[in-house]
């Protein structure tokens, strides 16, 4: 490792650690009541998905229309398996019992990610987002009408076990993960798909692995990002899992940039946040997140974060420079 | 044998309103390539202003068809103008999501003006059963399958035998090649559609004089659904998109009648991704493989 | 034995017979050029030499192994690497990091080691990185190795995809129209470069051209194809001299 990469490492613990106890502080003095917890544990959830939709969209460059699909499927899956766990004594609470669900149903995701993508990652882009489309779709309809889902019902009795702090530390988990795949070779093999897939085969790449992998890894992710949420709200109802919610998360990933993880995350804050204050124009959310997603492709298709990452110790090196080094001229930024 | 029959002809109903729909999907995908998730909105769109005129003039159902067409295709025009002719040349992908919050953005307009509670569509086509031995079979099912019929074959001759579809055509195979041939690419683009929206409009009449009803979201599921049928006939061939649309139609109804209604979706679905996986190209495309 | 070989290599699209009975051998440390007319076949052959297409017919063999049915990256691994008519760049990554995706198979860190950067990945990454840029400042281009490949200027542009093929380190590098869309003194320049390539790493090189200059200049032999056949081989001497050559490129 060396000097500069460890001080970027110190930089970035240091930041997600402060975040960490400012979240604690206000909640101690009692500046964050309990709605506004619960609104920052679904930041936390939607931090999740939308990096994992960005592996997949961004990075690996296939439109997925069906990620919600990916989220129910984890949150079905974690949800029965901590029900049973606890019914039957093996684990009967606390964070073991929330980690071995979520990862249980995150698997559970995964799997369900290789069975679609390996036939469905053979075709071409549009082709997959309307097997994506279809999937999230028939899951739907088949967690409707199964039994032991709870079908259209709802499923209840799921232990409730996230809290803010598991929370934000499970999010703080996958976004490193996230990061550091995408910046080893595997990350680099999965990007050069995106930006030329036959171009990546001729210089060696194994594009169909790399390809189910990225995909398989993002529904991962999806998956415990459904567990998460079933485990805070403690009930699921099968068409919170809709086209719609996919939609959602996309709008998050291309608001934030298709390929920035930083991008992501301000993005998932910001647009769980805002729902929350514009409660009273409600019924003009939608059309507000539907017209800006047009305009976004139009005037700034690469999202506000284009493929760059944010970095703390970035801009401040970047502002230093400036000032030291030529206060007028700018560093060439790469758009 | 008569439940089938009359099963049978409700399929057949079902079907040419997918058909028609479906068409509109496949002829935008013909010529630009883009998976046009507005359409199903169109048609949405198409419904409410059948509704509206109706409600307003109590003109007959074939100027209401009209008006309602005409009014469509203008929309249609406006949603390629606007929010797809400046990504001709982007990333598919981007133009994808476009398509996707265009979609989005018709239907919560749609929510924003008309409300979310569904509407009563008028009685405005007589309701007079006609009787063939034991079965019967209602106006609306016949004027459906009629209509259809008759624009699926206008359609035809237009593609084929008049100056415009033979553009469209052109178009469709070779974009430069086209410019080059002194045809107006973007005027060809913008009557594909006007006509797939047309089309789209049409649908969304015949969709809601038969279930009675208009409502913000009513484009989602027949516009999937059609979606699902120009796939599986081959996305970008006319002619597909009517055999997939009857297929569609046939299967949704069998399906609901013999194994179970809440099934039926999940079943068109699953029929969408078991073609795509044997056969991407859909029942009547043809291989297509990239250039290297 | 010679390099790389082909043996009645045919490809069939529908009835038409693209390519016939195509055999050339090339050995190693050689440098072929393959012309024709527009539409005689030539990117056909290079696109079955290379994994893109499956033979409808014959054999093709790369150090006495059949490529045949092998997928484009498993023929990379195995020693034969490509560049395309139409430059296919990673256009939104450096220029560094369209070099170091080449060295993807040469780095062996698994996707758990490189997730949780244990010592190996920063190893490998810190090696990959110094080797691509030493890699760069072969073709002197070192200083770009942080600028997007899509804002080189066009000849930069043909020879990072040119460093970027011969940075999987091939035995045979196959360069499909490399001069398209040069001036005559880009053109000139890529010459030089494409003899330096072929000394300093010690490879086949086999070429489509249309810039007759380029071909004549540096090709050793030539096989030349219509209607994907091949109607002469020869030196370039041979080739100028060719009647049959002649009449295809001049019409009767």
């Amino acid at each position: 490792m060396t000097k500069v990469n460890f001080k970027s490492y110190l930089f970035n613990i240091v930041a997600i650690l402060s975040v960490f106890v400012l979240i604690q502080i206000l909640i101690a003095n009692g500046t964050l009541s309990r709605y506004y917890v619960s609104i920052l544990i679904f930041i936390c959830i939607n931090i999740i998905l939308a990096t994992s939709l960005n592996l997949a969209t961004g990075f690996l460059g296939q439109l997925t229309l069906g990620h919600a699909g990916f989220m129910a499927v984890g949150a079905y899956g974690s949800a029965l398996t901590a029900i049973y766990l606890r019914s039957n004594d093996i684990l009967t609470g606390g964070i073991g019992l929330l980690l071995v669900s979520i990862i249980v149903g995150g698997l559970f995701a995964g799997i369900m990610g290789i069975v679609i993508g390996v036939p469905a990652l053979r075709l071409r882009g549009d082709y997959l987002a309307i097997i994506t489309l279809g999937f999230g779709e028939v899951i739907r309809v088949v967690i409707n009408n199964l039994a032991f889902t709870g079908g259209a019902k709802g499923l209840t009795g799921i232990p409730r076990l996230v809290n803010i702090s598991n929370a934000f530390w499970i999010m703080a988990f996958v976004v490193t993960v996230l990061y550091t795949l995408t910046n080893s070779r595997q990350g680099r093999a999965i990007i050069s798909i995106r930006e030329d897939e036959i171009a990546a085969e001729a210089v060696g790449i194994q594009t169909t692995r790399y390809k189910v992998m990225g995909f398989a890894i993002a529904a991962f992710f999806a998956g415990i990002g459904g567990g998460l949420y079933a485990h805070f709200i403690a009930f699921l109802d099968p068409n919170t899992f809709n086209f719609m919610r996919s939609v959602e998360i996309l709008v998050i990933v291309v608001l934030g940039g298709m390929g920035s993880l930083t991008g992501s995350v301000m993005s998932a804050v910001v647009l769980t946040i805002l729902p929350e204050a514009l409660r009273d124009f409600a019924i003009y959310r939608l059309l507000i997140y539907s017209g800006l997603l047009v305009v976004m492709m139009i005037f700034r298709p690469q999202g506000i974060f284009g493929t760059t990452e944010f970095s703390l110790a970035g801009a401040i090196k970047k502002l230093r420079y400036n000032q030291i080094v030529s206060p007028r001229k700018k560093v060439k930024e790469d758009d | 044998m008569v439940l089938f029959l009359q099963q049978f002809i409700n399929g057949l109903s079902v079907g040419s309103i997918y058909a028609v729909i479906a068409l509109g999907y496949t002829m935008v995908y013909g010529i630009i390539r883009l998976i046009n998730f507005a359409h199903g909105e169109i048609m949405m769109m198409g419904a409410y202003f059948a509704f509206i005129t109706v409600l307003a003039s109590g003109m007959p159902f074939y100027v209401v068809l009209i008006v309602s067409m005409v009014l469509a295709a203008i929309l249609g025009i406006t949603v390629e103008t606007l929010a797809y002719r400046p990504l001709r040349k982007a990333p598919r992908i981007s133009a994808l999501i476009t398509a996707i919050g265009m979609s989005l953005f018709l239907q919560n307009l749609a929510l924003v003006i008309f409300k979310p509670e569904p509407k009563i569509m008028p009685p405005i086509i007589p309701r007079m059963p006609v009787f063939i031995g034991p079965l019967r079979i209602g106006t609306v099912t016949i004027v459906t399958i009629v209509l259809s019929i008759v624009f699926m074959v206008l359609l035809d001759f237009f593609v084929k035998k008049t100056k415009p579809g033979k553009a469209m055509r052109a178009v469709s195979e070779d974009k430069e090649a086209s410019v080059l041939m002194g045809i107006n690419v973007n005027r060809t683009i913008s009557i594909t559609f006007a006509i797939g929206s047309a089309l789209g409009a049409l649908g969304g009449v015949l969709y809601s004089v038969s279930y009675t009803q208009v409502f913000p979201t009513m484009g989602v599921m027949p516009g999937l659904k059609a979606f699902v049928a120009a796939v599986l006939g081959g996305i970008g061939i006319i002619p597909g998109a009517m055999l997939g649309g009857f297929v569609i139609g046939m299967v949704e109804t069998l399906t609901k009648a013999y194994i179970s209604s809440q099934l039926s979706d999940a079943i068109v679905f699953g029929l969408l991704i078991v073609v795509l996986l044997f056969k991407p190209t859909g029942i009547l495309g043809k291989n297509e493989k990239e250039k290297v | 034995m010679a390099l790389l070989e082909t043996k009645g290599l045919g490809m069939q699209f529908g009835g038409l017979k693209a390519v016939d009975n195509f055999e050339i051998a090339i050995n190693d440390h050689e440098l072929v050029g393959l012309i024709g007319p527009n539409g005689a076949g030539k990117t056909t052959i290079f696109n079955m030499l290379t994994g893109v297409y499956l033979p409808t017919d014959g054999d093709i063999t790369l150090d006495g192994m059949s490529i045949v049915g092998k997928k484009p990256y498993q023929i990379v691994k195995m020693g034969a690497a490509r560049t395309f008519q139409n430059i296919r760049l990673f256009k939104d990554l450096s220029v560094a990091d369209n070099i170091k995706i080449a060295y993807h198979n040469e780095m062996k860190y698994t996707t758990l080691e490189g997730i949780l950067r244990t010592k190996r990945y920063w190893q490998e990454e810190a090696k990959a990185h110094q080797e691509a840029i030493d890699f760069l400042s072969i073709f002197n281009m070192q200083d770009y190795a942080e600028t997007m490949a899509k804002n080189l200027p066009y000849g930069k542009q043909r020879k990072l995809e040119i460093a970027r093929a011969l940075a999987t380190n091939p035995r045979i590098l196959l360069l499909d129209e490399p001069a398209a869309g040069m001036n005559p003194h880009e053109t000139k320049e890529l010459m030089e470069t494409i003899h330096f390539i072929r000394d300093k790493f010690n490879i086949a090189i086999l070429l489509i051209e249309h810039d007759m200059s380029l071909v004549m200049g540096i090709c050793e032999r030539i096989v030349v194809v219509d209607y994907g056949k091949i109607i002469a081989t020869g030196t370039p001497d041979e080739i100028k001299n060719n009647m049959d050559v002649i009449r295809v490129y001049l019409g009767e």
